[in-house]
């Protein structure tokens, strides 16, 4: 019988979490800009990880 | 010329290409800028999108007011110790590869932090250390890349206002509490009579109930402030019925189940705040990147270089530029205050005011107005007016600017709102009346429930979807209208005023006639190289116009600034020029702007250089002459008078010599006749129409740049559809129309069941939502439908 207070209360309890989520990515500004995350996602990454492994820009590269 | 475009910036390369790495380049900022990213690694730029780049245009020292703490300081965003944030408007910004080369900005100088780019509002946020990276070199290391930021009297001057994301929250509350809520009423929908669910009852209802006070005070609040401002106004706008639907619905479902008389309407309350608020966010979400608001300080530089009684030169920012201070103009910088020149050749390009983009030549001693650009070289002025008294810039203490002359336009869905309410009142009063005499027992549930099924839920969608999807479509095809309201009053006007130069004129395409002596075959060859070796804009028209002849090394060459050119090949010494360069007889009456052409002091002739009409503009004023009545009004004397005059319909009236002001004061007389302006004008000096007007349209071949305060943004090469455009937006209302017939179809449905007091909860809950999805789903078709065939699609990236 009082079991129906438990799932209530998690039940709204797990809605409230999802609410708060929702509510702080708002605030860090993440449905400011809708475009441009879909654009960045796209991107390889595989230029970045060979900068991380030499640091150094020096020399120019052959190829193009 | 076959040649491969250019591999940084896609513009075929032209005879003067440069190979390098084996790849084709326009220009040598071009090469320079593929330089840099090959060396830092950042090839993956042109992989992304071919010929994404731009050559790289600065002056040596433009920047240097940077390095002034106290300016570059109201520029930053935020600063903590060396750590600096500061927002770029770059207008370049058009496609992923300037994404991804602006947040790898670190990449180039480890002194950037971090770079994030925001593409709709083409703004870049950098993150960077002040102590191994000043902004002034910041600034030049995104200008050397060929992404100068643009910044501006207006950055400086004000912080723009904080993010408003009040709707979000609104919306993320509404929704939250509309889903919850549905899932506790299911029971009630089911009506399952079973034991422990009729236990738990009570629990369930008032758990919706605590779900549905935020949906009605924090996310309906917009609404009941509204209503509440209408009434006190003495207006019966459409937010009336609205909130006192929200607010009957909430206290009827509250009284009931406080007297366990049933499970009240919290569901579909929940459903229509959030069904609204989605409404408003369709509506709201424009083109980020436009700028419709700019007046002249979104052009006027930050700062300028002062030259000191005592020699030397300081940083001052414009604002604090007095009336006989001494300025030193770089080449390619506005000058901000009407001044005298002393010192140096001046081309002044007008183009920000007038929308003509020949430049004119000044000498020493003339009167030079703010708001001009100089062309070519170093010139020195002494101001003779501060800034914000300028000829130019004096328009904007005019009243157009700081009232809002259009905020008593009442738009469709009030003007219908008010009927509405009306009716739904008496409806309500006399249904409740007559169940006094039939059972009066239910005379107050039939009141509330007829102002709950009455609520204009899709009447309130019909005009957001309708206009906010037909925003959409435009925008689509190069026509960027400010919001619903002015897309409204579009519709409704029946006199446009044209501006002619850059407007109707392009300043892309001339037409050059030819006057005089002909050429003989060398002497045209002689005069095509010796414009080829002039950058004057002139020259480049008068190069592009002649007929091909080969290249040949001139024996002698001399460009002498604001005259013209001499240069001397093959036996041929050829002057082109102004008439007193070419001594030519001064009696010539002036057409248009002239070159004369002299061949070893023999005078020869006159090319005339004119801006030739935009394509189709002809079709255009005949078509709109049949429902508007036209005017031209122009900055410019009335040579082209005859010109204009074929083009237009007859009997259109023309007014040449207009000033700014004037053609200000000529939209408010014909307003004040009673009559909608549009007004379509692109420099600054329409500015004052523009904002006077009913609608301003702006004229832009760039739409990211140099536009002044208006309602809508027009492309220029959709200039000859814009009567489709109007057409369209006329036809937009019409929808609104039908929608608001098949909501009143809802309405009496949801009537009948009220006026007979069976009203149950499934019953609203289910006509509610399915009236609104209808009317949503009606207008976007029907306004696809119209929108079918506008015009061609433009390569603007959707929004």
């Amino acid at each position: 019988m009082s079991v129906i207070y438990m799932l209530l209360a998690i039940s709204v309890s797990v809605a409230l979490l999802f609410f708060v989520f929702f509510i702080l990515s708002v605030r860090k500004g993440q449905f400011d800009d809708s475009y441009t995350p879909s654009v960045r996602m796209l991107f390889d990454d595989e230029l970045v990880k060979e900068t991380a492994e030499e640091p150094s820009h020096d020399h120019p590269k052959q190829s193009n | 010329m076959d040649q491969a475009p250019c591999f940084h910036c896609g513009d075929p390369c032209g005879s003067e290409s440069l190979a390098f790495d084996g790849k084709a380049f326009c220009c040598s900022g071009c090469k320079t800028v593929y330089q840099i990213f090959r060396d830092h690694k950042l090839d993956y730029y042109y992989e992304l999108e071919e010929g994404a780049g731009r050559s790289p245009q600065w002056e040596e020292g433009k920047y240097d007011f940077l390095d002034d703490p106290d300016i570059a300081g109201r520029l930053l965003d935020f600063q903590d110790g060396s750590h600096h944030v500061i927002n770029f408007s770059i207008p370049h910004i058009h496609c992923s590869s300037c994404i991804w080369v602006l947040e790898n900005l670190h990449k180039l100088h480890p002194g950037v932090i971090s770079s994030q780019v925001d593409f709709p509002k083409r703004e870049a946020r950098v993150h960077y250390d002040s102590e191994s990276l000043g902004l002034k070199e910041l600034v030049q290391l995104l200008s050397a890349i060929g992404y100068e930021p643009s910044i501006t009297l207006e950055q400086y001057s004000g912080k723009e206002a904080k993010k408003d994301r009040t709707l979000i929250y609104q919306i993320g509350v509404a929704g939250f509490a509309f889903g919850n809520i549905m899932f506790l009423s299911f029971p009630e929908y089911f009506e399952t009579g079973e034991f422990w669910l009729e236990q738990y009852k009570g629990l369930f209802r008032w758990l919706m109930f605590s779900f549905s006070v935020p949906v009605v005070f924090y996310s309906g609040s917009g609404y009941l402030k509204a209503a509440y401002k209408g009434l006190r106004a003495g207006i019966l706008n459409i937010d009336v019925p609205i909130a006192l639907g929200i607010l009957v619905l909430f206290l009827r479902s509250t009284v009931e189940i406080a007297l366990d008389w049933g499970s009240g309407f919290f569901d579909s309350l929940s459903g229509l705040v959030f069904f609204l608020l989605l409404g408003k966010y369709f509506q709201q979400r424009t083109y980020s990147h436009l700028s419709f608001e700019r007046d002249y300080k979104s052009y006027f530089p930050i700062a300028v270089t002062r030259l000191k009684a005592g020699g030397g030169e300081e940083n001052v920012p414009v604002y604090q530029v007095e009336k006989g201070d001494r300025l030193l103009i770089r080449n390619h910088s506005l000058i901000p205050a009407d001044s005298l020149l002393l010192a140096g050749q001046a081309e002044i390009d007008y183009s920000f005011v007038t929308g003509e983009a020949r430049p004119v030549h000044k000498q020493p001693g003339d009167l030079i107005y703010a708001g001009g650009k100089q062309l070519q070289g170093v010139i020195e002025v002494e101001v003779l007016k501060p800034v914000s008294q300028s000829y130019l810039t004096e328009l904007w203490s005019d009243s157009a600017f700081s009232k809002a002359p259009k905020s008593s336009f009442r738009n469709l869905t009030d003007r219908i709102g008010k009927r509405f309410t009306l009716a739904i009142l008496t409806i309500a009063a006399v249904a409740a009346f007559a169940w006094l005499f039939i059972d009066p027992s239910k005379a107050l549930n039939v009141l509330t429930a007829v102002l709950i099924i009455a609520c204009p839920c899709a009447i309130a969608l019909a005009a957001p979807f309708t206009l906010g999807n037909m925003l959409r479509i435009f925008g689509r095809k190069g026509f960027y209208v400010k919001d619903t309201e002015s897309l409204e009053r579009m519709a409704q006007a029946e006199t446009m005023i044209f501006d002619k130069t850059g407007t109707i004129s392009t300043a892309q395409k001339n037409s050059i006639r030819y006057t005089g002596i002909e050429l003989s075959e060398s002497e045209a060859a002689v005069l095509k190289n010796v414009v080829r070796a002039s950058g004057h804009p002139l020259s480049q028209a008068l190069y592009r116009q002649l007929a091909p002849y080969n290249i040949m090394p001139l024996e002698a060459f001399e460009e002498h600034l604001g005259q013209g050119l001499e240069g001397r090949a093959g036996g041929h010494h050829i002057k082109v020029g102004s008439s007193d360069f070419v001594r030519a007889s001064k009696s010539l009456p002036q057409t248009g702007t002239e070159v004369h052409v002299s061949s070893n002091d023999d005078y020869k002739g006159c090319f005339t250089i004119r801006n030739s009409y935009r394509d189709g503009s002809g079709a255009l004023f005949k078509r709109l002459s049949e429902r508007y009545s036209l005017a031209v009004l122009s900055g410019d004397n009335e040579v082209e008078k005859e010109a204009l005059g074929e083009l237009l319909p007859p009997l259109t009236p023309l007014y040449f010599n207009q000033k700014p002001k004037e053609k200000l004061l000529f939209v408010r007389e014909l307003q004040q006749q009673g009559l909608k302006v549009i007004m379509v004008g692109d420099g600054l000096n329409d500015a004052g129409a523009l904002a006077q007007s009913d609608v301003g349209i702006a004229v832009s071949e760039e739409s990211n740049l140099f536009t002044p305060a208006c309602d809508a943004i027009l492309d220029s090469r959709q200039f000859a559809g814009l009567d489709r455009f109007l057409a369209m937006a006329r036809k937009a209302m019409g929808v609104i129309r039908l929608s608001f017939g098949l909501s009143l179809i809802y309405n009496l449905v949801g009537l009948y069941f009220a006026i007979t007091g069976q009203l149950e909860p499934v019953i609203a809950a289910i006509l509610m939502p399915l009236s609104s999805v209808s009317i949503v789903a009606f207008t976007t078709l029907a306004t696809n439908w119209i929108g079918r065939d506008a015009g061609t699609e433009t390569k603007e990236i959707p929004r």
